[in-house]
């Protein structure tokens, strides 16, 4: 049941923020802050449907997570859901066209080590 | 021209400690407030109003939403390995108020964590390309 759950944060959770990318790169950069000029842009993404998509994957991916919680402890759940990074790297860089340069690509290998030593 | 980045890197950092801090507190509240078990889909729902896992949840949409305005700007192959620091963290929480036992192993993947993160974090700018205008 452990590996069920893990298996459906890892796939919901990797097509929900590698959309959720997308449609933000597609909205542009935030550099207003106040109220008024933050509920423009949340109206403005309620109608993108790459941020939409990613809405619902999350909320698909945290129910999910909330299940897993109850069986597993919180220092094993957290790192072994970071699978994710393998194929968000991946995929930001052939989806995105993302420039992913050999430290970004060394700095993910590590970092995918660590949490593979983590969650043993 | 160089005004714009420092500009841009103040800002990324800051962004960025929001999007840690609200993912680590959100997951550290989510489990203190977890029961063994949830017994039917139902259950899946009535959880979300235990005050600890209502505290959680509200953390994790602070997380979505800094994590969001974080990524207008910044790539995401450059917001993963930054907001790694996170499962250090999270196994910290873990450690001193849960009194999880963390063995050797997980902290050296902790340590591995930390320098990818300082290899990403250091050695690249934010983005690679300007987003085009309007859009």
């Amino acid at each position: 049941m452990k590996w069920i759950y893990i298996a459906i944060i890892v796939a919901a959770t990797t097509v929900g923020e590698v959309m959720q990318a997308a449609g933000m790169r597609r909205h542009g950069e935030i550099r207003d802050f106040r109220p008024g000029a933050l509920r423009r842009a949340l109206a403005v993404l309620s109608r993108n449907a790459f941020v939409i998509g990613s809405v619902v994957a999350m909320a698909v991916s945290f129910f999910a997570y909330l299940g897993l919680l109850t069986i597993a402890e919180l220092s094993f759940a957290v790192p072994v859901t970071a699978v994710t990074y393998v194929l968000e790297t991946i995929l930001a860089k052939y989806y995105l066209k993302e420039h992913v340069n050999w430290l970004r690509w060394a700095g993910a290998s590590l970092v995918i080590c660590g949490v593979a030593l983590v969650s043993l | 021209m160089s005004s714009e980045s420092a500009r841009l890197r103040v800002k990324t950092w800051i962004c960025a400690a929001v999007v840690v801090l609200a993912n680590v507190f959100g997951n550290f509240f989510l489990k203190k407030g977890m029961p063994a078990d949830l017994p039917t889909p139902w259950s899946y729902i009535t959880i979300l109003f235990q005050p600890w896992v209502a505290l959680g949840v509200v953390l994790l949409i602070l997380w979505l939403m800094s994590r969001m305005t974080l990524l207008s700007w910044a790539d995401l192959s450059y917001v993963l390995p930054v907001t790694a620091v996170g499962y250090v963290l999270v196994a910290l929480a873990a450690h001193l108020f849960l009194a999880e036992q963390i063995p050797f192993k997980r902290w050296a993947g902790i340590v591995l964590i930390v320098a990818g993160v300082a290899l990403v974090s250091l050695g690249t700018p934010p983005r690679t390309h300007k987003p085009e205008a309007g859009a």
